[in-house]
This record gives C-alpha cells, sequence and structure tokens, in this order.
C-alpha cells in the first residue's frame, strides 16, 4: 500500500502487520540520543523541537552524504532501545515509528492505546533504502551529528507493518510458522 | 631485523577500512544467494534478495553498506624481528581516523560510556596484539556494528552443563535477539579459556573464512549441528520469520579451569566486514 504523510487516523486503521507500505512524504529521523533529549524537553516543560502530530520516526543515523547525493547510508537501527521514550513522543501525536526488531510488550500497550504503528525497514541496506530519500536536511540537535534530528523526503520508502493497532504482530506470526525447536 | 615504518602501518589500516565497509566479496554473495534457494519463507527470499542489491549498490558506488560503520576492531599479528620506529598504537588509530573522514564513514564511537559524548573520528579502534615468529605483519580489521555486537554475551557455565548447556544458550539467545542483530549471522563462539578469553576467541571465530572447516573433530561436529538447529529456530532474515536464521557457525577452543566452562557467543550481522592483510 502507498502511504503519504501526514498520516491520518484512517490510515492507521488500514495498515494491517504484514502488509509492505511504501512510504512518501515526510520521515524525521531520530535515536538514542535525540529520544533521550527530546523526552527530558519534555520533562522539563519545554516544546519539542518538531511538531510529530501525524509524524513518522525513521530511526537512523546516516553516515555522511555523498557530494550530490541527499544522504549517505541509512538503514535502520534496533528499536527496542527507543522503548523507553515512545509513549511521551506518541502522547504528542506521533504516528508512525519505523527501526528493527522487536519491541516490548509494554511498548506494543502503548503504542495500540496511542493509536499508532511501527514498522520494519530491512536492517543493512542502507545504501539501498538511501535510493528512496531525495531530500535532507538537520532540523534539530546538530551538535549530535548523526544522531541529530533530520527531516528527510522520502519517495516509496518500503517498510512492512509490524505491530498493527488491531493487534496483528508481524514477528509473532512469522516466525511461530517456521519454529521447528522449542528454547 | 625489519625495519618497518609506522607509517606503512597507517597507511594499510586506512586501505583495509575503505575497503571493508564499502565491500562485502563475491564469496558472501555467494553464500545468500544460495541461501534464497533454501529459504521457505517469501519474505524471507526478499530480505536476502534486498541484502544482495544493497551489497551490490554499496560495492558499485563505493560506499558503506550500512549506515553503521561500526567501531573498529583489529587484529595484529607482529613477527619477533619487527622494529617499528613509532608507537602502533597511534598509528592503527591514525589509519582509523583518515579512513572515516575519507571514506564518508558514520564516526560511531561514544567518548564515555557513561557520559556519551562521540569522539568524532571513530577512534580509538579496539587493538589486539599478537606476537608471532618470523618479520611480517599480519592485520585482519573489522567495522563492528552495535546491533549485533548488543545481543552476544558471556556466560561462566560450570563442567556438568556440557555441551547440551552451550546449545541451550546458543539457541535462546540467537531467538530472543530476533531481528536486533540483522540476520542472517555468522555466530561466533568462544568455548574455554576465562571470561575475556572467551570473548576474544569468539570474536575470532567470526573472522574466519566462511566456508573453512574446523581441524577439531568434536567443533566441527558442534558447528554443524547448531547451525542446523539455529536455523530451525524460524527467526530468519532480519527476523521476519523463515528458515535461514544464521549462515555459519564457527567455534573457537581454549583449555580452561577445572571448575569452569566459560561459553561468549559474539554475533555477526549480515554486514559481516572484516579484511585482512600480510606485508
Amino acid at each position: 500500500m502507498k502511504l503519504h504523510t501526514p498520516i491520518t487516523e484512517q490510515n492507521i486503521y488500514d495498515m494491517k502487520a504484514g502488509e509492505i507500505v511504501y512510504l512518501s512524504g515526510t520521515l524525521y529521523t531520530g535515536r538514542d540520543s535525540a529520544h533521550k533529549r527530546m523526552v527530558e524537553s519534555l520533562e522539563e516543560g519545554k516544546k519539542l523541537p518538531v511538531d510529530f502530530h501525524g509524524q513518522a520516526i525513521y530511526y537512523t543515523g546516516p553516515t555522511p552524504a555523498k557530494e550530490n547525493r541527499p544522504i549517505g547510508s541509512c538503514g535502520p537501527t534496533s528499536s527496542y532501545r527507543m522503548d523507553a521514550y515512545s509513549l511521551p513522543l506518541m502522547k504528542q501525536g506521533l504516528k508512525v515509528m519505523i527501526g528493527k526488531g522487536d519491541r516490548s510488550d509494554e511498548f506494543i500497550k502503548d503504542m495500540i492505546e496511542q493509536k499508532a504503528v511501527y514498522l520494519q525497514a530491512v536492517g543493512g541496506a542502507g545504501a539501498l533504502l538511501s535510493r528512496k530519500v531525495i531530500k535532507s536536511e538537520v532540523v534539530a540537535y546538530a551538535d549530535l551529528v548523526a544522531e541529530a534530528i533530520y527531516k528527510l523526503e522520502v519517495i516509496d520508502f518500503p517498510a512492512i507493518v509490524t505491530y498493527d493497532i488491531h493487534g496483528g504482530n508481524l514477528i509473532a506470526d512469522e516466525i511461530k510458522k517456521y519454529n521447528q525447536i522449542k528454547v | 631485523m625489519r625495519n618497518v615504518d609506522v607509517r606503512d602501518l597507517t597507511e594499510s589500516i586506512k586501505a583495509l577500512a575503505l575497503d571493508a565497509n564499502c565491500n562485502i566479496g563475491t564469496p558472501f554473495i555467494d553464500v545468500l544467494r544460495k541461501a534464497i534457494k533454501r529459504e521457505k519463507s517469501e519474505i524471507g527470499k526478499n530480505v536476502l534478495e534486498q541484502i544482495i542489491e544493497n551489497d551490490e549498490i554499496a560495492e558499485k558506488n563505493h560506499e558503506p553498506m550500512c549506515q553503521d560503520t561500526g567501531m573498529v576492531v583489529v587484529f595484529l599479528e607482529i613477527g619477533y624481528d619487527i622494529h617499528f620506529n613509532g608507537d602502533i598504537y597511534d598509528a592503527v588509530n591514525e589509519g582509523v581516523r583518515q579512513a572515516y573522514q575519507e571514506g564518508l564513514f558514520r564516526k560511531s564511537v561514544a567518548k564515555h560510556p557513561i557520559t556519551r559524548g562521540n569522539t568524532n573520528d571513530n577512534t580509538p579502534a579496539v587493538i589486539h596484539v599478537k606476537l608471532t615468529p618470523g618479520d611480517r605483519i599480519k592485520i585482519i580489521l573489522a567495522p563492528k556494528g552495535g546491533g549485533s555486537e548488543n545481543m552476544s554475551l558471556v556466560k561462566m557455565l560450570i563442567p556438568s552443563d556440557g555441551v547440551e548447556g552451550i546449545k541451550k544458550l546458543v539457541l535462546h539467545t540467537i531467538f530472543y535477539a530476533g531481528g536486533k542483530p540483522c540476520p542472517p549471522l555468522i555466530v561466533g563462539i568462544g568455548l574455554g579459556g576465562n571470561l575475556e578469553e572467551s570473548a576474544l576467541i569468539a570474536k575470532e571465530a567470526i573472522m574466519r573464512e566462511l566456508d573453512d572447516v574446523n581441524p577439531d573433530p568434536v567443533l566441527a561436529a558442534l558447528e554443524k549441528e547448531l547451525l542446523d538447529e539455529i536455523n530451525l529456530l524460524g527467526v530468519g532474515p532480519m527476523g521476519f520469520g523463515g528458515s535461514t536464521t544464521a549462515l555459519a557457525v564457527k567455534i573457537n577452543a581454549f583449555p580452561c579451569h577445572i571448575a569452569s566452562l566459560p561459553v561468549a557467543i559474539n554475533l555477526q550481522c549480515h554486514a559481516s566486514r572484516h579484511k585482512s592483510m600480510v606485508f
């Protein structure tokens, strides 16, 4: 399915685990340090540097761009490291999170309550995924360099719906199909 | 006695780091292609195809295959009969510094584990030096990503845990790591030694060639058995489910204390980057 940001309530409802989404529009990047800083700002009663209402965040820390390219390699990083910071951002209107790997049960519960979705891009495919980015600029926390918040303009960025608001869980469902050994 | 200019060491490190981050090499891509044929999951096949396409783009354009260009690990084997005209640790770090600047690689080293920050040049590298007979230098360099390193561990088992205990630990670790270490994996296992030796030999294990054969028949059999069982876990490429969770298991061993059975598991993601040279 093709989607364009900002993400509507209907879009969230329509996204089902296992479906591939081709996302166009804006993605904000953010990983460990930017998340920590944003959540600390909220705790101090300050505003976030970005208005996340209806927006998507992509957990990545890109390599520096080559000349004449909008961005360097930019694959997803592991999402569980952002679990501790995700609820306050969803409360600020964040609707889509894109990363890699599974996340905590608590995160999934909060995500469903906040009517948001979690997608995965292919980890380690940073060179390939950079071809979906047509523009990038740092919009906050420039001192964090690769960990700064970049505003990316993307066309048909591929990601697979992993946890949806209906309780769908791609990871649990798919692994179950192929698991033949107990741990 | 052979005199070696440390600037030659710097140049070699730089060349290896520039190459390793961008060029995974044809043998590895061939292994991925074979895995596609065996993979049972359609999503899994698609992920493997994307990984190959990614690695080919990186090689063709000489750009990093993954944005996590790692913390650099360097194994140096240095002949006894060599004299250097300067500090080898400084020389290695200078090579890393130059490669990460010129190659436009990400600077992924935090200055301090608690106060964080960034060293801004991807140094220091983690450097392991071994002395060997002769007057040659062997370098193995690996940009090691954080995702797979974070899912690695050392566990001090006891002798009665035995092979069953080792297998249980490996399977449990890989299953619960899921997609986080970026499977399909190379699984490096260090058995024996003590706490730090087990970790070191596990790291050395992931530097081994994919198709090498373990000279120890007990370990060779265990490598095969574990690979088969890991691929029955169902984790699959990037943890999206499937039958390709690992491409290889490599076990290195060392004698250990009569009370201990140390087991280190060092996971290597599918961006399995290491390059070596002898000079």
